[in-house]
């Protein structure tokens, strides 16, 4: 079995960048490989690195506010470039009534402040839509 | 007499004189029941190790706070940070605000105005207007003040790499009110230092940023002396993840840096040392916080003091702006949050802060509503007008644990502090990636212990209801982005272009060589050149920071 590949994003302008980093040293340790993209990622950014870093999950970190554009546009180029079998997770300062609307455009799963490193720990493991 | 017994007789003469000019909230001060409350509360015997370490308010060491008379003469500045959407609306909320009897105000940007780029640019989507307000040209800055008599009222600024810029709107905004850039009063954050390791909002490399900086501080001597020209920030490394030692150490460490950066630049100390503010958090180790704040003041004084002789008590001062903790909110069981913030901001008046910002229950679902605003408001106006604390000056002095840990605190920041100076200062440190790593590790271990149950988050991980959180939350409009597109557009259209350019090619010429910035920000925003437009100008000539990966 090899290593799951996890992308670590930032999309959009915001500097808040603790919980992604935490969450990326956490699937370290759980045994994942994690590429952090680093701050101030466009969307278009975050699919070629996704594309060419042969990830098997995106986990997409915003908490200005921005996700209900940011989340979505990622989507969008995800399914044009036709990585379909990408599992998208997202997190941050998102609104409980946000989160629907995220799912529908194919966001597998929101973890709001507070979520145990763990609980993504087994969601992506359980979650996985390529084979590792 | 002893020398301190002598010290203490002159500094009563002192405050003395200066309550009879300004006097004090009451003529006396008393407990609820009745018993009489002292100005300052001294040991029996004090000898010199106290004169040393504690010594007297107002004066160095300022251990025991910056002020002869603190909260006894005025509580601190109440000044909570808002700011979202257009200009109009935070208008709205700044008058809302001062009408329920805010002191200060305290201006939040969206993103893009804090990275420099206008609303409608690219990079701008989905994040206009919402964490701040979007302010793209003069005009907004216009609308955003909008009867706000800005001799009356001191505006701090979150705003960093576009500092002086955002600045050079306040300054045009009050010749249009009649108002002297003399007269002004307020902060910019203008710490660009601690976006590289904290906080995000970075845009030129460090030597033009820090070249910029020293031209702000050089210009408001000389033109905006009342005003603050840097509010160096340990918040947002303690957001970030960092211990209180490591926030203290982070943060002094930059402020060596610019007060380096400065002298090399060939100021005099105390001609700019004067105007240098703090940022700090106020967390939930309730003790360990009101010794930080001793511990940082007088570690300051003491750097200030030995390494560049500066000799104005105002220089040795650490004067700080204190927001509770945003990372201890929980998103569960939110009303709780009332009462962290409620103890967050008493340790930051224990620990003598000037000025305070307290968090409202629901920022860790959202922007804060006006009716959380308010409480949290309200919490400062309990603390300070009902609880007694402000009556008599830092009354957890002496305390055997408190001073402990201030000696400690001090003690370890600067270890780290002399670790920093190996490397050659904290602009290598964190070019480095050795300031990031060591936050990260620490916010990594604060998560380990939360998960494994060792620390305790009531509603998180102990003490749990599923209770969904039914309260109204603040939704920003994507409106916003749309209209200030269009007013930008008009903007455009409407001023005198030749101008324009012509302050932008100035603005050219002096960043490449070595002139002061700030009259060529001036001439451009009065002219109505757009954030985005000077920006351009500079990433023209600087380029733009590339951030080390740390992880």
């Amino acid at each position: 079995m090899r290593k799951i590949r996890v992308l670590a994003a930032k999309p959009g302008l915001d500097g808040h960048d603790r919980g992604i980093k935490v969450i990326a040293a956490a699937l370290r340790d759980a045994g994942m490989e994690v590429i952090y993209t680093g701050l101030r990622q466009t969307p278009e950014q975050i699919v070629a690195a996704a594309e060419q870093e042969d990830v098997d999950v995106i986990a997409l970190s915003v908490l200005s506010g921005a996700h209900d554009y940011l989340f979505p546009k990622v989507m969008e180029l995800m399914r044009a470039k036709g990585l379909d079998d990408v599992l998208v997770i997202g997190g941050g300062i998102i609104p409980e009534e946000d989160i629907p609307g995220l799912k529908s455009v194919g966001i597998a799963e929101v973890f709001g402040p507070g979520t145990a490193t763990t609980a993504i720990v087994d969601y992506i493991t359980a979650n996985l839509k390529r084979q590792v | 007499m002893s020398d301190f017994a002598e010290k203490l007789k002159a500094w009563q003469a002192k405050v003395d004189k200066l309550a009879a000019k300004h006097p004090e909230r009451k003529p006396q001060f008393t407990t609820i029941s009745g018993l009489p409350v002292d100005r300052l509360y001294l040991p029996e015997n004090p000898g010199e190790d106290y004169a040393a370490k504690l010594g007297l308010p107002g004066e160095y060491p300022f251990t025991r706070g910056v002020q002869p008379t603190m909260y006894r003469g005025r509580f601190w500045t109440m000044r909570q940070y808002a700011g979202f959407a257009s200009a109009a609306e935070s208008n709205r909320r700044y008058r809302y605000l001062l009408e329920q009897g805010q002191t200060g105000l305290s201006v939040a940007f969206d993103l893009p105005t804090q990275i420099g780029y206008d609303a409608d640019h690219d990079m701008a989507r989905g994040e206009v207007g919402k964490v701040g307000v979007s302010i793209s040209s003069l005009r907004d800055m216009e609308i955003l003040f909008d009867q706000i008599p800005l001799d009356k009222v001191s505006t701090s600024m979150t705003i960093n790499a576009p500092a002086g810029i955002l600045l050079a709107m306040y300054i045009a905004v009050a010749e249009k009110q009649g108002v002297k850039p003399d007269q002004l009063r307020g902060t910019i954050q203008n710490d660009i230092l601690k976006e590289y390791s904290s906080r995000g909002t970075y845009i030129f490399p460090p030597k033009p940023s820090m070249r910029i900086i020293t031209n702000i501080f050089a210009y408001c001597a000389a033109e905006v002396p009342q005003w603050n020209t840097i509010s160096i920030s340990g918040y947002h490394i303690r957001e970030a993840g960092s211990t209180a030692v490591q926030e203290v150490a982070f943060t002094l460490a930059n402020g060596l840096a610019y007060v380096k950066a400065a002298v090399e630049a060939g100021l005099d100390v105390d001609a700019f040392g004067p105007r240098l503010s703090f940022f700090f958090n106020a967390h939930l180790d309730f003790l360990e916080e009101v010794a930080k704040y001793r511990a940082a003041r007088r570690l300051w004084a003491r750097l200030m003091k030995e390494r560049f002789g500066a000799k104005d008590p105002r220089s040795l001062m650490v004067r700080f702006h204190t927001q509770t903790a945003g990372c201890s909110l929980t998103a569960q069981q939110p009303a709780n949050n009332i009462v962290r913030v409620a103890f967050q901001a008493m340790s930051a008046v224990l620990g003598g802060t000037q000025s305070l910002h307290t968090n409202s229950m629901d920022e860790a679902l959202s922007l804060p509503t006006t009716e959380a605003v308010t409480i949290a408001l309200r919490t400062q106006q309990i603390i300070a007008y009902e609880t007694g604390v402000g009556d008599t000056i830092d009354p957890l002095a002496g305390s055997y644990y408190v001073e402990r840990l201030t000696d400690e605190i001090e003690r370890q920041a600067e270890e780290y502090i002399k670790k920093i100076d190996e490397m050659g200062g904290a602009p290598e440190a964190i070019e480095r990636g050795f300031v990031q790593r060591e936050i990260q590790q620490s916010a990594y271990d604060y998560q380990k212990a939360i998960e494994s149950g060792e620390r305790v988050v009531v509603g998180m991980n102990k003490f749990v209801t599923k209770e969904p959180f039914t309260g109204k939350l603040l939704r920003v409009d994507p409106q916003v982005r749309e209209d200030q597109a269009a007013a930008l557009a008009k903007l455009r259209a409407e001023r005198d272009q030749a101008a324009v350019d012509q302050g932008l090619a100035a603005l050219k010429a002096a960043a490449q060589d070595d002139s002061n910035l700030m009259p060529h920000f001036l001439a451009c925003v009065r002219a109505y050149a757009t954030l985005g437009e000077i920006c351009d100008t500079l990433r023209g000539v600087f380029g733009e920071y590339r951030a080390p990966s740390t992880i």
